[in-house]
């Protein structure tokens, strides 16, 4: 049975792209079909992130309107034979996203697919609520900062009551919390939120701390998602998320300071 | 985080008091968030009426909506002024 993942926030610049475009690849990586749909429609970027900026043809909206079919407009990744990018068209009509056009899509997807990850555009307009209205697991990408925090809480009141499981009264989505652009050495001096502070307020089950890292900006620089990456800390934090939700028991890491002493001691 | 770090190590970070105040806001918004919608123009129709035969403030007046399992609760409360 395919999956429908949404990932989302509520605030921009979190990592929503970021996020998709790793556990996308990861689910890929690991042989489950899949497939990455950015919802952002007006301002397309996943194409960018995933490097196939070049190769858009037809987009989301093509599709919807059956101007192409669903084939030509996904867009097979480079690197990874069983995933899919399905690109956000570039329109300024905020009403090209219908709520039967996209439950049509998605329906035709899940026939092939395994997983279906949503890129949510930020904010709670339309295209943040069809993101998230078909989904049934939500990865709720969170900055350790007080407005994201605010507004994940907000995202987690709508996917609780705006959704098509809560509509319909099935069992609710599955909720998790995706801790991104951490720093364990400001959480030590207290000058920011630790994953305990934000848990205490959000009440989720944590799939994963990202990083801040340096890894996360090469990787976009290049158009390839940070989780191939392999050596770097991010890159390693999406692996274990992606594991851990494939049902993996992996130890948090990336949650405490590891500097040396010595590094520590004289900076950097 | 340097040497000269370990000398202002006694200064309070700034993140307890982001916890705090998002404490105090979430749990706010959240009680909010199953208001019915009717709510703040019943409150300042209420206080309109009130005000005809009291001389009370803004203020005077809360409308709170309560709601569990089993019933929605309306709480209406009303501070009169001291009778002098």
């Amino acid at each position: 049975m395919a999956r429908i993942i949404v990932v989302t926030s509520g605030k921009g610049g979190v990592g929503k792209t970021t996020t998709s475009a790793a556990i996308a690849m990861g689910l890929a990586k690991r042989g489950h079909k899949t497939a990455v749909i950015d919802f952002d429609v007006g301002l397309r970027n996943l194409d960018l992130i995933m490097g196939c900026e070049r190769r858009v043809v037809y987009d989301f909206v093509n599709v919807i309107n059956e101007e192409a079919t669903l084939n030509q407009a996904l867009i097979r990744d480079k690197n990874c034979n069983l995933l899919y990018i399905l690109p956000a068209s570039q329109t300024r009509d905020k009403d090209a996203l219908s709520q039967e056009g996209v439950g049509r899509v998605l329906d035709e997807l899940k026939k092939d697919f395994k997983y279906i990850v949503c890129d949510s555009p930020a904010g709670i307009e339309k295209g943040a609520h069809l993101a998230m209205y078909f989904a049934d697991d939500a990865f709720v990408v969170t900055n350790p900062e007080v407005s994201s925090v605010r507004d994940s809480d907000r995202m987690l009141g709508l996917l609780a009551s705006k959704s098509r499981r809560a509509e319909q009264n099935e069992e609710p989505i599955n909720e998790f919390l995706l801790l991104t652009r951490y720093s364990p050495d400001r959480v030590k001096l207290g000058e920011m939120l630790s994953v305990d502070d934000v848990q205490d307020i959000l009440s989720l089950h944590l799939l994963g701390v990202i990083p801040e890292s340096k890894s996360v900006l090469n990787a976009s620089n290049s158009g390839t998602p940070v989780i191939l990456d392999e050596k770097s800390d991010a890159g390693q934090a999406y692996a274990d998320i992606v594991a851990r939700y494939l049902g993996e028991d992996r130890p948090h890491r990336f949650i405490e300071d590891k500097k040396g002493f010595f590094r520590k001691l004289f900076g950097g | 985080m340097s040497l000269l770090d370990y000398f202002r190590i006694s200064k309070v970070g700034t993140a307890s008091v982001a916890k705090e105040r998002l404490q105090i806001l979430v749990a706010h918004e959240r009680s909010s968030k199953n208001q019915p919608s009717y709510l703040p123009q019943l409150q300042k129709e209420l206080l309109a009426v009130i005000q005809k035969y009291v001389n009370v403030g803004q203020d005077a007046i809360s409308v709170s909506f309560e709601q569990d399992e089993e019933q929605e609760t309306l709480e209406l409360n009303i501070v009169l002024p001291d009778q002098k």
